[in-house]
């Protein structure tokens, strides 16, 4: 499974381009059509895909990505329909990896090691539990490296030097650098800041530094992926899923505009060097 | 008393978990915050100054000790078990909660951090914070759900004239969680200077200890006044649990007391089949919400519910991490109490001992009305009466069918 992950970054590194992370969730605005946008993915330039695990209390969210857990849930998804989703892109799909990104609560109801054998089953490649630090270790992140899925852990403006080899310790895959304190959808900080960030971060580790949070446009993307070796969008995404709810438009016209999105974000990323 | 290898007092532990509970599930750019604050706590434990202020203003400001209070009349009525209260409803801004966060507030002058935000469900606590940083002259922005903003005019206008800032949740369903979850969201935003002031004895480690420590001057002071009252202590303690800060506040001192009964009352709203309730001990099961592991309200999927009662103060889909612990130990029995219940209780206790009491403790009270009568007039029963009720009355005549608008 980890070798999906590395063989992505692998390729990116050799075209001397940053990795494009794209993050949707789950059963936005319902099932079919969310499996529309992930399957189309890939040919708009994603070259790995966060796949968010709807929750009813996204802490750490901004507005954009609370509105899509919610729009996921009131259609009725479940852990079970988004680990069915993993499923069915992996069976037209199996070198695009795919990290589920959520809340530890609905693993933790779920079961860990039922969980974890259902996502590896389902051909996922990685996790992102957004409420588990390294202190919390022993419920999922080891488990989950133990039977070959990836952990990936967030570092923080607020992850000192000292605290950086704890976090950094079984992370796996690659590490999602948040650009800023704060949450999802926010404004982004100042590229100068993140690019000594992710300089900082390369002096702790050899994996891929992906940075997310603020990132909105191809402008963007190019800015901050000079120096990093990812660069992670999410509420933009799914702010286009809203916007396409609110027309009333059809899957197929919803999942069009992500991936235009996509494609914008794909070409700032690969001009960046 | 004294610290056994047995003692049901030693937790949390180094983790934060009492036995599998508690914890620090939260984002990685909280956690240096949450270790901050639990070294800066363990100092201010230690410092003698830091406890002598606290005393001095639990005195002077507060008004502790809260008096102990045989009730006479209701314990003639019910014709069984002396019945006590802790009167913490005498309390500055009329509840327990002022006693967490005076001391909270001096934790946050002694870090240096100014700027307080807080969560509140009906406002008492957001009243108490705002109360806390008008004294002390720190800005203050209370989190309140939308409904409740509307609901609560009174005390939003309070917490207004003490200077704070109420900014209205509309985030999720706009309720008490959602307030706590954007606490959390502005915390994680502003993290140099601002300290989150929780309301309730949970969220992450070390919030249920410290929150617990606060308010066991609760206890400790009922058990030195039970001494002096009685002689000895007493046979039962009853309190309502809502996150559980009042509860823990009274219980914590009398965990290793064996022959003391200790019992939790939740709300149980329109009853347990429905999904109009807040019994998360009764009816929820372990999940990890807002910072750690606890019983929770939700469903198949670990999506939360709402909950449901007609006491706002009550109305949280959690419960503080060291009541599952006591449950499932066994130490403490935790039952529901309807809202109607509830309601007659509020009445009761005002005709019979002149005393308005919050919604919150008329839950605890109508358990006791249920369980004194079939208890030896020899034995002893104390209720946290932890609120006063004038909050409540318009709530109150609403159900009783009474229009003030009249």
């Amino acid at each position: 499974m980890t070798q999906r992950m590395d063989d992505a970054f692998a390729a990116t590194r050799a075209e001397n381009r940053p990795a494009l992370v794209t993050f949707v969730m789950a059963g936005d605005p319902n099932f079919d059509t969310a499996k529309e946008i992930v399957l189309g993915l890939p040919d708009a330039g994603a070259d790995v895909i966060e796949l968010g695990m709807p929750f009813s209390d996204p802490m750490a969210d901004g507005p954009a990505i609370q509105a899509a857990g919610q729009r996921a849930l009131k259609s009725g998804q479940d852990m079970k329909k988004t680990l069915e989703l993993v499923r069915q892109f992996r069976a037209q799909n199996s070198g695009t990896p795919i990290v589920l990104m959520g809340y530890y609560n609905p693993i933790y109801i779920y079961g860990v090691d039922q969980f974890l054998a259902d996502a590896l089953e389902a051909g996922v490649d990685g996790l992102i539990v957004v409420d588990l630090p390294p202190e919390e270790d022993e419920e999922l992140c080891l488990p989950a490296l133990n039977k070959g899925l990836n952990f990936i852990r967030l570092a923080t403006p607020t992850t000192d030097d000292k605290r950086l080899p704890q976090v950094l310790a079984n992370t796996s895959g690659f590490v999602y650098y948040v650009s800023m304190t704060g949450i999802t959808g926010s404004a982004l900080s100042n590229p100068t800041n993140i690019s000594a960030a992710v300089e900082r971060l390369n002096k702790h580790t050899d994996l891929p530094i992906c940075v997310g949070f603020g990132i909105k446009t191809a402008d963007d993307a190019k800015r901050i992926g000079a120096n990093a070796d990812g660069v992670v969008v999410g509420s933009v995404l799914v702010s286009a899923v809203e916007d396409g709810v609110a027309a009333n438009e059809q899957p197929s016209q919803i999942a069009a505009r992500v991936h235009k999105i996509v494609r914008d974000l794909a070409e700032g990323a690969r001009s960046s060097r | 008393m004294t610290s056994t290898a047995n003692s049901l007092r030693q937790g949390p532990d180094e983790m934060g978990r009492f036995g599998m509970f508690g914890g620090r599930f939260v984002a990685e750019t909280l956690m240096p915050l949450i270790l901050e604050l639990d070294e800066a706590y363990k100092a201010a434990k230690a410092d003698p100054s830091f406890q002598d202020e606290l005393d001095y203003l639990n005195k002077h400001y507060i008004g502790r000790p809260s008096p102990l209070y045989f009730a006479e009349r209701l314990t003639e009525h019910l014709g069984g078990a002396k019945i006590y209260f802790k009167r913490d409803e005498l309390n500055h801004t009329g509840s327990h909660k002022i006693n967490n966060c005076i001391g909270q507030i001096l934790l946050a002058k002694r870090m240096g951090k100014p700027r307080i935000i807080a969560e509140t469900g009906a406002g008492q606590h957001g009243v108490a914070t705002a109360t806390v940083c008008a004294r002390f002259g720190f800005p203050c922005v209370v989190y309140m759900g939308a409904k409740d903003v509307e609901r609560q005019a009174p005390n939003v206008f309070r917490m207004k004239l003490l200077g704070a800032e109420i900014i209205p949740v509309t985030a999720g369903q706009g309720t008490l969680k959602d307030s706590m979850n954007e606490a959390l969201r502005d915390w994680v935003t502003n993290v140099d200077d601002t300290y989150y002031l929780i309301g309730t004895a949970a969220g992450p480690h070390p919030f249920p200890q410290m929150v617990r420590d606060f308010q066991s001057v609760i206890g400790r002071e009922t058990k030195e006044q039970m001494m002096e009252a009685e002689g000895r202590l007493p046979d039962m303690l009853v309190a309502a649990v809502g996150g559980g800060s009042n509860a823990i506040g009274l219980f914590h001192p009398f965990l290793d007391d064996k022959d003391v009964q200790i019992v939790g009352v939740e709300a149980g709203g329109k009853g347990l089949d429905g999904d109009e309730h807040c019994a998360s001990l009764t009816a929820g099961k372990p999940g990890v919400l807002h910072g750690n592991r606890t019983y929770l309200l939700q469903n198949y999927d670990g999506q939360i519910d709402e909950g449901a009662s007609i006491s706002a103060g009550l109305d949280y889909p959690g419960i503080g991490p060291e009541h599952s612990f006591l449950k499932e130990s066994g130490r403490v029995e935790y039952v529901p109490i309807m809202d109607d219940e509830a309601l007659e209780a509020f009445q009761l206790l005002t005709r019979l001992e002149g005393i308005i009491p919050a919604l919150e403790p008329s839950h605890a009270l109508a358990e006791l009305v249920k369980r004194a009568p079939k208890m030896d007039k020899d034995q002893i029963i104390v209720m946290n009466l932890c609120g006063r009720g004038d909050k409540d009355v318009f709530t109150a005549a609403k159900h009783l069918g009474v229009d003030l608008e009249q």
